[in-house]
């Protein structure tokens, strides 16, 4: 059999969209091996209906696993522990934090091949082939697995979620031994929301600021230039400057933010990292303003402006104000 | 308690990264440099030295080919001790798993009572390397931690997971991935790079550590990265070269408006 176990990771009653692509991308998958796909949950008190539900993306069965919500290797022990005793040529994760650090550990349990930051999978001969873009996405590099298990951890947003399942699934309880590192550590706080609650998923105009901004009052000319542009606009951030402090949390786009697509996005000062990225290309119109020539945002950019965004920014504020003005 | 911080070589992010397409590895030609992640790493060890936890040592451990000594020697000259130079032929071509258990291998001979890395390489961006090390040694592990505090044997680490920032204790010895948020890595003294050449380095090679050579290498590794090929093409974005703002600002405001995006 070729079978697929997919890591469903889940948070306050929901289960994450990127986790709902997988468990999609896996059930496609295995009908073209000829197997199932199932989906493994583990957290407390981990509501029935919530793990059934997950038959509608395709599961045709959920593991479920008393465990602490929020750490790693919990996941590991339990999904090594279904692995072991089940019938699985595939672990496979959506993009995020806790699937690279689950599926890397559960490669360094298993002895198995894995790679990350997917962006499409095949299936080939019986055999599942992966593609990650390399190197700021200048090269795709093609993966096959030799192992007797192969581990793939998915790019944010790389897979679809579609409903193509037959109703709800059968759910299974498993039990596990939990190692001896996963004794060792313990969640205290989870989700904790820095600073105050910006909406940007809402906007049709985002103007995004980054480390180039240089300081947190630099945000100010974000403002600035959303508040010229007005009606449905707001101002996101990188999480170089979430994480300094300069910018909530609520605004971060990427990896472990938002995904957002607004009409307009406008970068200002940042560089235009994959993690960055992953959250905002599918954005109608990219504009990046950076003084670095060889910025990587420039390679997936509408309109770039090579310049100093403190030269540039109350510029265009004014000329949009009086442009609207006019 | 001794810290061992893990450092790797990469290309100079000056320098055109580029695929071999014979083998589809990374070309490792050009200049190299140590992996700017690894700085933050090496200055969470040095804070925690500073801070005053009875640290006795920190090793800087590599895993890599003759040239990653100067790593090595930037990682010294930076506050490491001592280092330790994991080289041999039959590493190379090692996907993440063979390379974390290969790194794993050289620290069990150190016996640290914690492991620092790097949230990412800047050639390889796996991100996972901790992880994998930490499952070889049975140690916890957390990444992308930007706060760290040790109390005798528990750390306190913050980090930004999917929901928002995220608080856990850990008992040493532990596996740790610092984020980039988590300092402002020191520049080194210019006698620090004179006398990190004379600092103790250690170079060993698979057997040396035990790592069974079945489990690693290009040919051994359970991933095989096959081919690289080209994206498709994308219609590149128009570009001006700011030189006199004020035209700047007029052929943004027309590209905006043409778009009907005001
Ligand atoms: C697991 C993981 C998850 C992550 N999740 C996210 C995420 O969710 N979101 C995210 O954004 N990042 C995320 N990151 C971090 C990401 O890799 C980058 O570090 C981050 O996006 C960089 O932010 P930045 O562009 O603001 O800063 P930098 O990369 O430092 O870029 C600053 C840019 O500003 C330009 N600049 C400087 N001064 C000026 C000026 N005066 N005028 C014009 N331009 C100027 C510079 O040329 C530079 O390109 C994650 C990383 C990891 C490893
Ligand atoms: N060959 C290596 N030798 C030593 N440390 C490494 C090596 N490769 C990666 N690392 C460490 O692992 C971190 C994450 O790398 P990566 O998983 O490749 O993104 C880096 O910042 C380094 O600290």
């Amino acid at each position: 059999m070729s079978n697929i176990l997919v890591y469903a990771l889940h948070y306050d009653g929901a289960i994450n969209k990127n986790s709902l692509g997988a468990i999609s991308e896996g059930a496609r998958l295995a009908k073209q091996l000829g197997g199932e796909a199932h989906a493994i949950l583990v957290g407390e008190n981990i509501p029935q209906e919530l793990a059934a539900g997950l038959g509608e993306y395709g599961a045709t069965k959920v593991l479920t696993a008393d465990g602490p919500d929020g750490l790693g290797q919990p996941v590991v022990d339990a999904m090594a522990s279904a692995i072991q005793n089940g019938d699985y040529k595939y672990a496979l994760f959506g993009g995020g934090l806790l699937g690279f650090e689950v599926g890397a550990g559960l490669a360094a349990r298993l002895g198995a091949g894995v790679a990350m930051e997917i962006t499409t999978v095949r299936a080939e001969g019986g055999e599942l082939i992966a593609e990650r873009p390399i190197l700021g996405d200048s090269s795709i590099s093609e993966i096959k697995y030799r192992s007797d298990v192969g581990i793939i951890i998915g790019r944010l947003n790389a897979f679809e979620i579609t409903k193509d399942g037959a109703g709800a699934a059968t759910v299974e309880a498993i039990t596990y031994e939990p190692s001896k590192q996963s004794a060792q550590a313990q969640i205290v706080t989870r989700g904790e929301q820095r600073g105050a609650d910006v909406d940007i998923e809402g906007a049709n105009v985002l103007v995004a600021g980054g480390r180039g901004l240089g300081k947190a009052e630099g945000f100010d000319l974000c403002n600035d230039l959303a508040g010229a542009f007005g009606g449905n606009s707001a101002v996101a951030a990188t999480r170089a400057v979430v994480d300094a402090g300069w910018y909530p949390y609520a605004g971060q786009i990427g990896q472990t933010g938002k995904t957002v697509a607004p009409k307009l996005y406008l970068a200002a000062g940042i560089s235009g990292a994959i993690q960055h990225k992953v959250g905002m290309q599918a954005s109608e119109n990219i504009v990046a303003i950076n003084k670095d020539a060889n910025a990587p945002i420039f390679e997936f950019s509408d309109l770039g402006i090579v310049g100093d965004l403190n030269k540039i920014l109350p510029k265009l504020t004014e000329a949009i104000k009086a442009k609207k003005g006019s | 308690m001794k810290i061992c911080v893990l450092v790797k070589e990469v290309p100079d992010a000056a320098v055109q990264k580029r695929i071999d397409p014979s083998t589809g590895r990374m070309d490792r030609g050009g200049e190299k440099n140590l992996n700017p992640y690894d700085t933050h790493a090496i200055e969470a060890a040095m804070q925690i030295k500073e801070g005053g936890a009875p640290v006795d040592e920190i090793v800087a451990v590599t895993m890599g080919p003759s040239s990653a000594v100067r790593a090595l020697h930037k990682a010294v000259s930076l506050g490491a001790d001592r280092s330790v130079h994991l080289s041999d032929d039959a590493l190379a071509g090692s996907d993440v798993a063979a390379t974390g258990y290969a790194l794993a291998q050289t620290l069990k001979r150190e016996n640290p009572d914690l492991v620092l890395l790097g949230q990412q390489s800047d050639d390889g961006e796996c991100y996972t390397i901790g992880a994998v090390v930490a499952e070889h040694l049975s140690m916890p592990s957390l990444t992308q931690v930007i706060k760290l505090d040790l109390a005798g044997e528990e750390l306190t680490c913050e980090r930004q997971a999917e929901y928002g920032y995220d608080t856990v204790k850990i008992q040493t010895p532990a596996v740790i991935s610092v984020g980039d948020a988590i300092n402002e890595p020191r520049y080194p003294s210019l006698k620090a790079i004179m006398g990190a050449k004379k600092k103790p380095l250690d170079t060993v090679a698979t057997g040396d550590v035990e790592i069974d050579a079945s489990k690693v290498g290009g040919d051994n590794s359970g991933a095989q990265w096959t081919s690289a090929k080209a994206p498709p093409s994308k219609a590149a974005g128009l570009i001006i070269e700011d030189e006199d703002t004020d035209e700047t600002v007029g052929k943004i405001v027309a590209w905006l408006d043409e778009r009907k995006l005001l």
